[in-house]
């Protein structure tokens, strides 16, 4: 039992903890709050695997804006306790034979490509650094990096638009005054 | 270091509890961030063969997925918002009115 396995089954359980707890907990807001502590923890993960730029984005932007961004929305609609119901107690037994059938359907594929036991190697230093993050973002990816740029300002715009409400009324011009 | 299996189960096990979180609750916004749960998922995977793999287009490909993520977020909860105002609810189970 080496030392960084007993690190990632620590992290490994809290990840999974705090998934649970995410489905479980009646009130959305301490959903919320579980996600928030799931991210942190997987981004430690990233820390692991040798990338660190990934691993601050993930804590600034998944953990930090979109979860702002959903406890600001539960608080504003006040919508943190929902009724629980009884009418899709099939359905939920549905999902969870389903997602057995997952699983079931991962670990043969892992038993029988045995490829993926090999341990990941040592990593350079240099591979996750934002710098090489950088260059290839810059280089490689410039255009699929402008697309991104592009989506995120329709996503913008198209916000603004749906949470704007009743239609914009435009005060009068000098013309209708006159009338 | 550690067997890229141990990843990969992870993230599978990630994985599974999102879907099941979007079957099962009927609270939108949990449903949302049983989606979020499952682009996690994903990116640890991207994250785990980039390492394995030594190459960096995985974690460009996280980087992307993040983004786009945001994006996703922002246009889903402007609409849970609409929602809200016309139904004063954000049940899924009361979204049906589409159908025929």
């Amino acid at each position: 039992m080496t030392p960084v396995l007993m690190i990632f089954g620590l992290l490994g359980v809290v990840v999974i903890v705090t998934a649970l707890g995410m489905l479980l907990s009646r009130n959305a807001i301490y959903s919320a709050l579980f996600l928030v502590l799931n991210f942190a923890t997987v981004a430690v993960l990233y820390i692991i695997l040798g990338a660190p730029f990934i691993s601050l984005v993930q804590i600034t932007v998944y953990a930090g804006s979109i979860m702002v961004m959903f406890l600001f929305v539960i608080m504003l609609l006040g919508a943190e306790r929902l009724p629980g119901s009884d009418r899709l107690r099939r359905q939920r037994w549905i999902a969870s034979i389903l997602g057995l059938v997952f699983v079931a359907q991962l670990i043969l594929f892992i038993s029988l490509r045995g490829q993926l036991t090999a341990p990941i190697g040592t990593l350079p230093a240099a591979l996750g650094s934002p710098q090489s993050v950088g260059t290839a973002l810059f280089t490689k990816y410039a255009l699929p990096f402008e697309v991104t740029g592009a989506i995120l300002v329709v996503a913008t715009v198209g916000a603004i638009l749906l949470t704007r409400g009743a239609a914009v009324t435009r005060p009068p011009t000098r013309k209708e005054e006159e009338k | 270091m550690m067997p890229l299996m141990y990843y990969v189960g992870l993230s599978a096990i990630m994985f599974v509890l999102g879907i099941i979180g979007v079957l099962v609750r009927r609270n939108a916004l949990v449903v949302f961030m049983s989606l979020e749960l499952m682009f996690n998922a994903a990116n640890l995977l991207f994250v785990a063969f980039s390492a394995y793999f030594q190459i960096i287009t995985g974690q460009i490909f996280v980087f992307f997925v993040m983004t786009v993520a945001a994006a996703e977020v922002a246009v889903g909860l402007a609409l849970m918002v609409e929602i809200f105002r016309t139904k004063h609810s954000i049940d899924l189970d009361q979204m049906s009115e589409m159908k025929g």
